[in-house]
C-alpha cells in the first residue's frame, strides 16, 4: 500500500461539513438548503485527497470525471481550471454536484472512505462549477466546421441536452423539440428549487443555446409532428430523450378523490408552474395541513419537503418497507428528518376515504412486515392481517414511480419497445430498432439518475456523429 | 378568437385541443380547436369567461400574442359513417360540437344538431351549425329562442318521434352531458361525451386530468378527451372540477383589483 502513510497523516483533517440553512427556518422558504462550500472550506477539503496513483473514485463515476485532477486544481486555488477539467467529461457539473448520489458512486469507493470519511467529491464539484458560473468566465468551446448534417433531439432533459451539446460541438446543426414550455426535463419540473435552483438549470440551457442549438418548446413529438415527419423535413438522425414521464398509481379505492396527486402533478405545479408563489403565479396547488406522501424515493422526499414548505403541520412518508430499504439518497432522508417529516415505515395505503365533496380525508393503511427477499433482492413486504388503521389527511401525493409515455412509440413505425414500454436501445450506442433513431436516458432504462441519462446521451452523440458522417443516403 | 399557429393548423383534426399560456406567470389552460384555416395558418377558439385566465384573454387585442401555444392534443374524434348522428352542443360546447358535426356531415352521415344556451343573446355558431346539419334544433333555458327548456328535452322529442339514432355526441357543461348519457342509456344509443377536467401538462405526464371510465382510471388528455358517456363517472368529474374553487376566486379577485388599479 503505497499510500498508507499518506492516508494516516491526511485522515486527521475531518471531512468538512456543508454549511446549511437552519431546518426550522428553511421549512418556511424554498431557497436552496446547502449554501455550498466557501473557497477556504473547498481548499481544506481538497487537500484531504491523497491523489491516488490508481484512483478508485474515477471508476465509481459513470462518466469518468478526472476526479483527482480537478481536486488538485482546487487545492492549488485554480478554481476555473477545476471547472474546465470537470466539463471535459461532465457537461452539467453544477447540477451533478447537487443531485448525483455520490455516496453510491465516486465517494463510495474513495480510499479514504475505508478508514474514515471519503473526500466530499460532490461538494467540491459543486463549488468549482458554481465558481465558474458566478465568475461569468465561461468558456465557449470551439465548434468544428459545419458538417451539413441536421439532427433532431426530442426532449430537453439531461439526456437530450447532453446529446445536443456534444453534437453541436462536432459541427452538426441541432434542433431540440421539447413538449413543455420550458427546457430541463425533470430538472425543471420535478426537482424542487430548494434542492436545485432553477437559475442553474436555466444557465445550462442558455449555454447550450449559445453554442448554437435551436430549442423549440411547446412541441410534442407524436402530436405536432411524428418522427417520420422529422426525417421528411430533412433531419439525418433523431435522438429520443423523452424520459419516463407517465405517473403510476396504485389503483386502490378512492385514489381519484380531490386532493390526491401524482408526484409529477404536485411537483410540476409547484416547480414548473410556481404554484408555491400563488397568487403571484396563476396556477393553484392544495396547501394541505396533513399531507401524506406514498413512497420512499427521491421523488417522495422532494414531495414531502415541498408539502412542509407549503405549510403542512404534519407531513408523512408512508413506505411499505423499512428504513434500510428507503431508496432515496441518504442526504434527502437526513434533510427530511431534520425538517420534521414523520416516517410511517412498514405501512401501506389500501384505501382513501373522502368527504361529501369528494375530498380526501383519511387514508386506510395496513401494517407490513418483511418476508423473504424478492427479485430486487430487497425483503418483500407482507401485509399484517387485521392491522388496518386510518390516518387523517387532506392532501396525498402518490410517489411510487413512473413509466414510459407511449406517445412516441405509438406514432413511430418500427420502433421496438420492451414489455414495460421502454424503448429498446443498444447500451453503448443508443441505436434503436429503427435506422437513424437513437434513444437514451429514462425512456430506455426506466427512472434512473441524471448522470446516467447524461452518460447515455454522450455515447449516443458519438454514435450519431459516426452514423451521419458515414451515411451515404443523404 | 383566432390564433396564428400554422403547424398546429395543418395537423389538427376534429375533437383535438390546444393548451395556452398567456405569460410567464400564467396557467396552462386547454381549449378546443373549433376551426382552422390552413392557408392563413390560423386556429379558431371559442371560450367562456369563467375565471382569471379566460377573463384576461377577453382583454387581449388584435396582434397580442400568447407566450405558449401547444397542440394539437388529444385523440381526434372517431368519425365514421354511422348513419344518423345527433350532435348536441350546450353553451361554449357548441364550439366543440361544430367541427364534429362538420366532419360527420362530410363523411355522409345524416346529422341532426341540437344546440342550446341559457338565453338567445349568448347562443353561438347557429348559422355554422345549420350549414353542416340536415336538421338544426335550438333550445334556450329561458325560452327566449327556439324550444323553451334543455337540449335533453329536445333529444327526448327526437327519440320519441321515432327517428332511428345511431350515435349521439354530447358536448357541454358536465351536468348536461350527464343527463344526456342517462337519457340515451336505456335506449342503447351509443353516446360520446367530451370531458373537460382540469389539466396541467396535457401530455400524459401528471394525471391531473384523471377521469373514471368503466371503473378504470383514464387520463383525459391522452386517452380522451372523448369517452363513452355511459361509462363515465360524472360525479367524480364534477367534484374534481371544484378542487380549486377557493384559489380560483382568489386569483379572480386579485386580477380584478389589478385591472381597476390601472
Ligand atoms: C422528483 C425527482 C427527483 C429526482 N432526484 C434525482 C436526484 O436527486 N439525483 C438523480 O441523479 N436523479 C434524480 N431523479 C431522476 C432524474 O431526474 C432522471 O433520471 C433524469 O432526469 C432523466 O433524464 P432524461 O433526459 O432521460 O429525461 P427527463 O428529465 O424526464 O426529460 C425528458 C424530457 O422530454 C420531454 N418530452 C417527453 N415526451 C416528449 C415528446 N413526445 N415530445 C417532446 N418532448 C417530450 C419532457 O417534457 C422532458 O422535458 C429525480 C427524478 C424526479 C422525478
Ligand atoms: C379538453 C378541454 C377542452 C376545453 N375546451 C374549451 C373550450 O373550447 N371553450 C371553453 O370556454 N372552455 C374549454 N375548456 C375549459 C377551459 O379549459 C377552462 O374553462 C379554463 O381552464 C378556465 O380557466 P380560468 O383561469 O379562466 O378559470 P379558473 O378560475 O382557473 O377556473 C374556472 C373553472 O374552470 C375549470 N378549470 C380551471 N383550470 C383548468 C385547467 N387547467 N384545465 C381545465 N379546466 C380548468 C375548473 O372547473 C374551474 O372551476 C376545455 C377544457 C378541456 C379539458
Ligand atoms: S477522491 Fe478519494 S479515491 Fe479519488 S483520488 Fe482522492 S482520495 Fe483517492
Ligand atoms: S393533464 Fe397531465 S396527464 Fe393529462
Amino acid at each position: 500500500m503505497e499510500n498508507k502513510e499518506n492516508t494516516e497523516k491526511k485522515e486527521k483533517v475531518p471531512r468538512q461539513p456543508m454549511p446549511e440553512q437552519d431546518p426550522m427556518k428553511r421549512i418556511y422558504n424554498f431557497n436552496e438548503v446547502p449554501y455550498g462550500y466557501t473557497a477556504e472550506l473547498s481548499i481544506t477539503e481538497a487537500k484531504r485527497c491523497i491523489q491516488c496513483k490508481k484512483p478508485s473514485c474515477i471508476a465509481g463515476c459513470p462518466v469518468d470525471v478526472k476526479i483527482p485532477e480537478f481536486i488538485q486544481q482546487i487545492a492549488d486555488g485554480d478554481f476555473i481550471g477545476a471547472a474546465r477539467t470537470l466539463k471535459e467529461t461532465n457537461a452539467l457539473p453544477a447540477i451533478c454536484g447537487r443531485v448525483c448520489p455520490q455516496e453510491d458512486q465516486c465517494e463510495k469507493v474513495c480510499v479514504l472512505g475505508k478508514k474514515g470519511e471519503p473526500v466530499a467529491i460532490g461538494r467540491l464539484e459543486r463549488f468549482a462549477a458554481d465558481y465558474e458560473r458566478e465568475s461569468g468566465n465561461i468558456l465557449i468551446p470551439e465548434v468544428a466546421p459545419p458538417s451539413g448534417k441536421k439532427i433532431a433531439v426530442v426532449g430537453a432533459g439531461p439526456a437530450g441536452l447532453t446529446v445536443a451539446g456534444d453534437l453541436i460541438k462536432l459541427g452538426h446543426e441541432v434542433t431540440i423539440f421539447e413538449a413543455l414550455h420550458k427546457s430541463g426535463g425533470v430538472l425543471i419540473y420535478g426537482i424542487p428549487e430548494f434542492r436545485l435552483p432553477k437559475e442553474i438549470v436555466d444557465a445550462e440551457v442558455e449555454y447550450i443555446e449559445k453554442l448554437g442549438v435551436k430549442i423549440i418548446t411547446d412541441a410534442v413529438i407524436g402530436r405536432l409532428k411524428t418522427v417520420d415527419d422529422l426525417f421528411a423535413e430533412g433531419f439525418h438522425a433523431v435522438f429520443l430523450g423523452v424520459g419516463a414521464g407517465a405517473p403510476v398509481f396504485m389503483n386502490i379505492p378512492g385514489e381519484n378523490l380531490s386532493g390526491i396527486y401524482s408526484a409529477n402533478e404536485y411537483l410540476t405545479r409547484s416547480n414548473l408552474m410556481k404554484a408555491y408563489r400563488f397568487p403571484e403565479y396563476d396556477t393553484p396547488i392544495a396547501c394541505g395541513k396533513n399531507v401524506a406522501v406514498i413512497g420512499g424515493g427521491n421523488v417522495a422526499m422532494d414531495s414531502v419537503r415541498t408539502a412542509l414548505r407549503l405549510g403542512a403541520d404534519n407531513a408523512y412518508i408512508i413506505y411499505r418497507r423499512s428504513e434500510t430499504e428507503l431508496p432515496a439518497r441518504a442526504e434527502e432522508i437526513h434533510h427530511a428528518k431534520e425538517e420534521g417529516v414523520q416516517f410511517k415505515l412498514l405501512h401501506n395505503p389500501i384505501e382513501y376515504i373522502g368527504d361529501e365533496n369528494g375530498w380526501v380525508r383519511q387514508i386506510k393503511c395496513i401494517r407490513m412486515e418483511l418476508g423473504e427477499p424478492d427479485d430486487s433482492g430487497r425483503r418483500r413486504p407482507i401485509p399484517v392481517k387485521g392491522s388496518e388503521f386510518t390516518i387523517d389527511v387532506d392532501t396525498v401525493v402518490v410517489a411510487i414511480g413512473t413509466e414510459a409515455n407511449p406517445v412516441i412509440p405509438k406514432t413511430t413505425q418500427g420502433l421496438e419497445v420492451n414489455k414495460w414500454g421502454y424503448i429498446m436501445a443498444n447500451g453503448e450506442t443508443g441505436e434503436t430498432s429503427r435506422e437513424g433513431v437513437y434513444a437514451g436516458g429514462d425512456i430506455v432504462t426506466g427512472s434512473a439518475t441524471v448522470i446516467l441519462a447524461m452518460g447515455a446521451g454522450r455515447k449516443a452523440a458519438n454514435a450519431i456523429d459516426a452514423y451521419v458522417r458515414s451515411n451515404k443516403k443523404s | 378568437m383566432v390564433i396564428e399557429a400554422p403547424e398546429i393548423a395543418r395537423k389538427r383534426k376534429a375533437g383535438q385541443f390546444i393548451v395556452l399560456m398567456i405569460d410567464d406567470k400564467g396557467e396552462r389552460i386547454p381549449l378546443t380547436i373549433v376551426d382552422s384555416d390552413n392557408e392563413k395558418g390560423t386556429l379558431t377558439i371559442i371560450f367562456q369567461i369563467v375565471g382569471k385566465t379566460t377573463a384576461q384573454m377577453a382583454q387581449m387585442e388584435k396582434d397580442d400574442f400568447f407566450l405558449h401555444v401547444l397542440g394539437p392534443l388529444g385523440h381526434p374524434t372517431e368519425i365514421n359513417n354511422f348513419g344518423t348522428a345527433v350532435c348536441i352542443g350546450g353553451g361554449v360546447g357548441i364550439g366543440v360540437a361544430y367541427p364534429i358535426a362538420a366532419a360527420l356531415k362530410e363523411t355522409g352521415n345524416k346529422v341532426i344538431s341540437i344546440i342550446g344556451s341559457r338565453t338567445k343573446d349568448i347562443l353561438i355558431l347557429e348559422d355554422d351549425m345549420r350549414k353542416v346539419s340536415d336538421q338544426l334544433l335550438v333550445a334556450t333555458d329561458d325560452g327566449s329562442y327556439g324550444f323553451h327548456g334543455f337540449v335533453s328535452a329536445v333529444l327526448q322529442n327526437v327519440i320519441d318521434s321515432g327517428e332511428k339514432i345511431d350515435i349521439v355526441f354530447a358536448i357541454g357543461p358536465v351536468p348536461m352531458m350527464k343527463v344526456i348519457a342517462n337519457l340515451t342509456k336505456p335506449y342503447g344509443i351509443k353516446t360520446i361525451v367530451s370531458l373537460n377536467p382540469v389539466m396541467v401538462d396535457a401530455t400524459g405526464m401528471c394525471g391531473a386530468c384523471r377521469v373514471s371510465v368503466g371503473d378504470k382510471t383514464k387520463f383525459a388528455c391522452v386517452d380522451g378527451p372523448e369517452f363513452d358517456g355511459h361509462e363515465v363517472d360524472f360525479n367524480l368529474l364534477i367534484n374534481r372540477l371544484r378542487m380549486y374553487c377557493n384559489q380560483e376566486k382568489q386569483a379572480m379577485e386579485k386580477y380584478k383589483c389589478e385591472c381597476h388599479g390601472k
